[in-house]
């Protein structure tokens, strides 16, 4: 059984607690065919999708590692459990949650949550969505908000029509396994011209130990619509690792645009390793928001395909790299079209010995004249323990682009600190300040609550971290 | 003693170099000292080494705030005791925001946490004394401000943190004439008798400004010349060279 591990940890992970919830259905360990059928039984699917996941993991074992990213070698494959689910159906009240999974939705805040103000609000436990619910003022006007196995179902062609088009199973060599093992994450469309202006919001848990957890999102804003989505995420703290490597896909129609903010902060020993990406149509705006702040080793690049004229991608990215965690996070845009823009803002925090690099590729194809690409990336250094790297690409075919790039990396200075506690702020105080002052850019961005969700987790990853 | 601050024989090295070689001084509360001095003298070593900058090492002599030594201290703690300096390049700390960084500096002065009404009365009170503009308290930190920003900015924090002692490191540096006497009307206020100034400058300008009641001369680490107000306008004819040429016995202010 699993040992936990949360009081040899430095901080307060305060997510790191597991719950004894009783799996319905839970396969043999490893990356199997088997699994697959299994799941296919289960879930009822069609045979295209059968036919799309044996492929793909036959994709997936044929693929190698890539040789740029270290550090991935030690996950063993066959020791993950890739289908576990303790719910039979997604329930639409929360009371119909299963009361054991309701517990510790409420003990992570989840059910607080949905007092809010949010346009829906989804809850996904190890395989499955556990509870996924929309206003019925935005269902009234066709939006539609599901779990992805839901959304499969209820509207086949739609999800036919877009699935695995923006990130085909081809792709890389966990897009390849998410595809094969995919379950839970959601379903979006926003139909043309409706905007939904609150926030739909979706929780992604793993409880179970040495767990796969492969949830998939399909978003399409059709033309002149918007919508936000938020998404957050947890696990228990075990000494074992598990692995999510989910697969996002959003197709941003005509003039549409659509907000994805992520706030990731799994415990130390998921390994998370994501793969989105957006088609921006003419005049559509995709803009990522990426908090990084857990995790044993984030592998993730949120990307724009600027596919239609005068599109606009913008990637806001922000990583904290704590003891034990390497974030290796950054950005990716394709110019596939003219007059189109970017910017990428990244900003990353490494302490107690973390690392982080910041990974990006901006390429301008030659059938993209007047392009326009900003690049910032700034990283904070607490100590002399901690690293950070930053590896940025750019490809520019044709010779109409702007493209400006700047880095900085910084420490806390002494001078800052100083002045600071020369107005009677205690040291550490002052430390955190200066921390969240850094990240304020992109903290500003994020709803409210998350802001100071984010500012709270700093807070905890600062302590000691200076003198 | 509770009403003085005392340096006694104060010398100080910045990485095993001496700058400040035996320096006395008594600020007592409702005086305002000005110590003037040519470059290089060690007039912003004694500013920075007063508030507890870690660059600079005491490497003898004393510092009593109210009596008590707050060598020990670190500058927050000493900033709580009541001890202020405003900065000659005070430093810009982005996305800290200037109300959110106010707020927690007048928790810590008065040691609890200050009402958003309370801390916002006071605040408007002294941001129109000081012809500030209120989208200030919406800047980060200094950020991108002017020269005559920043030095505003110092006099705005002196006046809500209200300290006992309060030393100006060359506040009046880069100020054009109008800020130079926005400046001084600021300090003009705070002055009375619960507060002791000593203002660091090089040029007799601001002393035009606010009278100070004593003025000492600073050269090479030691207080060379000590007297009244006269000595001021003496050093403006004469420059620092016939006190360099004609040093006396280091004195204290009485």
């Amino acid at each position: 059984m699993s040992t936990q591990t949360q009081d040899i940890l430095p901080g307060a992970y305060k997510e790191g607690f597991h719950d004894d919830i009783r799996p319905l259905h839970k396969v043999a360990k490893g990356a199997s065919h088997e699994v697959i059928d299994y799941m296919c039984d289960v879930k009822g699917e069609p045979d295209w999708m059968r036919q799309f996941r044996h492929r793909s993991l036959d994709l997936f074992r044929k693929s190698e590692l890539p040789e740029w990213l270290p550090g991935l070698r030690d996950i063993d494959f066959d020791a993950i459990t890739y289908y576990a689910s303790p719910i039979e159906k997604s329930a639409r009240k929360w009371e119909d949650v299963p009361e054991d999974i309701r517990r510790t939705y409420d003990k992570l805040g989840i059910a607080k949550e949905e007092q809010k103000l949010l346009g829906g609000l989804g809850a996904q436990i190890d395989s499955e969505m556990a509870y996924h619910n929309i206003q019925e003022s935005l269902s009234k006007q066709g939006v539609v908000f599901l779990s992805c196995d839901e959304g499969m179902k209820q509207y086949p062609d739609l999800f036919r029509e877009y699935f695995a088009k923006a990130i085909p199973p081809e792709d890389n060599k966990f897009a390849a396994l998410n595809s094969a093992f995919w379950s839970g994450g959601s379903f979006v469309y926003i139909p043309k011209g409706v905007k939904c202006d609150v926030p739909l919001s979706v929780y992604f848990r793993i409880n179970a130990e040495q767990f796969g957890q492969f949830e998939r999102t399909l978003i399409i804003c059709d033309d002149d619509s918007f919508c936000h989505y938020v998404e957050g995420c947890s696990a228990p703290v075990y000494t074992t690792h598990s692995v999510h490597a989910a697969v996002v896909e959003i197709f941003v129609k005509e003039r549409a645009r659509c907000r994805y903010t992520t706030i990731q902060n799994w415990s130390t020993d998921v390994y998370n390793l994501v793969t989105k990406r957006a088609f921006v149509y003419g005049k559509g705006i995709m803009e990522w928001v990426d908090g990084n702040l857990g995790s044993k080793r984030t592998v993730k690049y949120p990307s724009c395909y600027l596919v239609g004229d005068g599109a606009h991608g913008e990637v806001l990215s922000l990583a904290s790299a704590d003891k034990g965690m390497w974030q290796d996070a950054g950005a990716k845009m394709v110019f596939m079209a003219p007059n189109c823009t970017a910017r990428i803002n990244s900003k990353s925090i490494s302490g107690h010995g973390g690392r982080s690099s910041y990974r990006g590729l901006v390429q301008v194809r030659d059938n993209a004249p007047n392009g326009r690409v900003q690049v910032n990336c700034d990283a904070l250094i607490l100590d002399d323990k901690s690293r950070t790297d930053t590896y940025p690409t750019m490809e520019v075919d044709g010779d109409l682009a702007t493209v400006e790039h700047e880095a900085s990396v910084s420490n806390v200075s002494e001078e800052q600190l100083f002045y600071l506690q020369s107005r009677g702020i205690k040291k550490e105080d002052a430390v955190s300040m200066i921390v969240n002052g850094f990240i304020e850019p992109i903290v500003k961005e994020l709803p409210m609550e998350f802001a100071v969700e984010i500012n709270r987790l700093i807070n905890l990853q600062m302590e000691g971290s200076v003198g | 003693m509770t009403d003085t601050f005392e340096i006694k024989n104060l010398q100080v090295a910045i990485e095993d170099k001496p700058i400040l070689k035996g320096v006395n001084l008594v600020v007592r509360k409702g005086e305002v000292h000005a110590l003037m001095g040519p470059n290089g003298s060690g007039k912003s070593t004694l500013a920075n080494a007063i508030m507890g900058h870690p660059k600079y090492t005491v490497t003898g002599g004393e510092i009593l705030l109210k009596g008590e030594s707050i060598l020990d201290m670190e500058a927050d703690e000493r900033a709580r005791k009541g001890l202020f300096l405003a900065f000659q390049y005070p430093c810009e700390v982005p996305g800290v925001r200037m109300a959110n960084f106010l707020r927690l500096a007048c928790s810590a002065r008065v040691g609890r946490e200050l009402e958003v009404m309370e801390f916002y009365d006071k605040l408007e009170k002294k941001m129109q004394h000081l012809d500030i503009d209120e989208k200030f308290m919406k800047r980060y930190l200094n950020e991108g401000f002017s020269g005559g920003e920043k030095k505003r900015n110092e006099i705005l924090q002196m006046m809500m943190l209200e300290p006992e002692f309060a030393v100006m490191d060359e506040t009046d540096s880069g100020l054009d004439i109008d800020a130079l006497k926005i400046v001084s009307r600021g300090v003009n206020e705070l002055r009375g008798p619960d507060l002791g100034i000593l203002i660091i400058t090089h040029y007799e300008r601001i002393l035009r400004y606010i009278n100070p009641d004593f003025i000492h001369i600073l050269v090479d680490g030691k207080i060379v010349k000590s007297g009244g107000p006269d000595l001021a306008a003496h050093l403006e004819e004469h420059g620092y060279d016939w006190i360099t040429k004609d040093v006396e016995p280091a004195g204290k202010a009485k």
